[in-house]
């Protein structure tokens, strides 16, 4: 691994350079672009892998026999192997390929919840789940008679962990919470959960959308079950995601989707599956994407996420600060241990109104329930402005930002 | 003033803005904060226009066969739209609505300052003025 370097040494007027979506005018201002919780921007390594995979070795994986495929296998196999480093997997056939952090919910809800789950069981989740990590348990709730018990958020947005410990029992099969929240930003302990729940016996899911592009991971130090990212939201590709999941557990649950790939032998009266991770990659994968992921790994490795996190945090306190001036602000997620999201409102005026007037400016929130409207219903609003910042942005983007809010709230009063 | 020429006025008012986004959404909000005030009592989900992002109240009433609207809106640029809807067809008969044809989204460039979202509940906002156009229009015993 290369040696992390201190935060003064990104360069991040070079490190822009390779992001050439950010250099273009929105609305005749430069763009600023924080909304980088959604979606991140993509460098041109990511870019140009898609274009070289679909201009030079574009074929179907693993039983070609030429050489095409052979090169688009290895460098499928090649993803595998770097998320496998990525996320500290002890082996690669632990890594399965998925579309997603909203599949990979899916898939464990179902496929684990099919062997586990028993009428009366619980499955403890959090107050400030996204959406995909509640829907996906209340199919499976529903279809085997579990019940779904959800941690508290506190005013600051934090989860209430003596509320967490009461509500753990033997009752309790499947605890999943987000590493870091895609509205609030906080970063949960869940190295605490992991343990506790595991202390009950429960299996534990992470939901590492918004940890991905911040945070170090390491599944075999937090030994939680499963942990889950997407691609797209740590600068890699859309349409692909990574799925962890301890060996043990994946080879005793049943395959989630049938079709080719996954199976050894099929016959009328029996098929047998194949081995992990394949037994959950059925069909064709997203080659292209799975493919140009590992420019995102390299990309992060390379930067390394301790500089990372220091730019981020350096820009989330400038924000917050300054954020703290603006006239009729109210901070929505005041965490202590936070990744470089801030939600807010200004009195008087709509989320969905501000969004439009910032983004008249060249400037790229988010704006809404993001996606968690239990949270939001915690906090009585049905919604936020949501300002989202990753490791190419500035202190001057932030000015803009707050320009923005100061001709907002000078304008329409 | 008809249907057509109120729209003409209003694409003469944004054109002086000269497609500058943040002073034609500002426009917009000042234009909605001047609608009159909406009734409390009708502020009711039965009132709730489907499919808008924002909420958006609208009631209309028949005065000497004349349709005249009031709505309101949790945002501040949603509430503009509909005041644009209101100024276009209140005092009309319930035909005219119905049959009134909208040009001056295009011309004014709406689709450039209020994204997809909006533009799905704008539509939603002139269907179900043309219901009650409908509805009203047998109430009233005018035939077509
Ligand atoms: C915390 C969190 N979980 C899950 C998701 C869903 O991710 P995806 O849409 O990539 O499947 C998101 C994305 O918004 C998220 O922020």
């Amino acid at each position: 691994m290369k040696t992390a370097v201190t935060a003064a040494e990104l360069d991040i007027p070079s490190l822009r350079k390779a992001f050439p979506v950010l250099h273009q005018t929105v609305n005749g201002h430069p763009l600023v672009y924080f909304d980088n919780a959604a979606t991140t921007q993509k460098p041109s390594a990511v870019i140009n892998a898609l274009v070289d995979y679909y201009r030079g070795y574009n074929a179907n994986i693993h039983r070609g026999i030429h050489t095409l495929a052979e090169k688009a296998t290895r460098a499928f196999e090649e993803s595998r192997v770097a998320a496998q480093k990525f996320l500290g997997a002890r082996e690669k056939e632990e890594i399965i390929f998925v579309r997603g952090v909203t599949e990979a919910i899916n898939l464990v809800a179902q496929s684990l919840g099919s062997i586990l789950l028993q009428p009366g069981d619980e499955i403890l989740l959090s107050g400030m789940e996204h959406h995909s990590n509640i829907v996906p348990w209340q199919l499976v709730a529903e279809l085997r008679g579990a019940l779904i018990k959800v941690i508290p958020v506190t005013e600051s947005g934090e989860l209430d962990m003596a509320a967490f410990e009461r509500s753990l029992s033997v009752k309790t099969k499947i605890v999943s919470v987000n590493h870091a929240s895609n509205s609030l930003g906080t970063i949960n302990p869940i190295e605490t959960i992991i343990q506790k729940a595991h202390a009950v016996g429960a299996k534990v899911l992470i939901d590492g959308a918004q940890a991905a592009a911040h945070l170090e991971i390491d599944v075999q130090k937090l030994d939680c079950d499963f942990y889950c990212i997407s691609g797209h939201k740590m600068y890699g590709p859309t349409g692909v995601g990574v799925l962890y999941g301890k060996r043990a557990l994946l080879e005793q649950m049943p395959p989630y989707q049938g079709g080719g790939e996954m199976i050894k032998e099929v016959t009328f009266e029996k098929t047998t599956y194949n081995d992990i991770p394949y037994k959950f990659e059925a069909g064709t994968p997203n080659i292209a994407d799975v493919i140009a992921l590992k420019g995102a790994f390299d990309f992060i490795n390379g930067l390394g996420k301790e500089a990372i996190r220091a730019h981020e945090n350096k820009l989330l306190q400038y924000a917050v600060t300054r954020l703290t001036s603006v006239k009729g602000i109210r901070l929505i997620g005041t965490a202590r241990d936070k990744v470089s999201v801030q939600s807010f409102l200004l009195e008087g005026i709509h989320p969905f109104d501000v969004g439009q007037l910032l983004d008249a400016r060249g400037i790229a929130v988010r704006t809404g329930h993001h996606c968690t409207q239990p949270l939001m219903d915690r906090f009585g609003i049905d919604g936020t402005v949501r300002a989202s910042f990753a490791v190419y942005n500035t202190e001057a983007e932030i000015d803009r930002l707050l320009e923005g809010l100061t001709r907002i709230n000078s304008l329409h009063r | 003033m008809t249907i057509a020429e109120t729209q003409k006025e209003i694409i003469n008012d944004f054109a002086l803005l000269e497609g500058d986004r943040e002073m034609s959404v500002m426009y917009l909000m000042d234009l909605g904060e001047k609608l009159p005030a909406f009734p409390e009592e009708q502020r009711i989900d039965g009132n709730l226009v489907k499919g808008c992002q924002s909420k958006v109240w609208l009631v209309a009433t028949l005065r000497k066969d004349r349709i005249y609207f009031s709505a309101d809106s949790n945002t501040a640029i949603t509430k503009g739209l509909v005041s644009l809807l209101i100024r276009i067809f209140n005092g009309h008969l319930p035909d005219e609505i119905l049959d009134g044809e909208l040009f001056f989204m295009n011309q004014i460039g709406m689709d450039r300052f209020i994204g997809t979202q909006r533009s799905n509940g704008f539509a939603a906002m002139i269907q179900r003025m043309k219901q009650y156009a409908k509805a009203l229009k047998t109430t009233s015993g005018i035939q077509a």
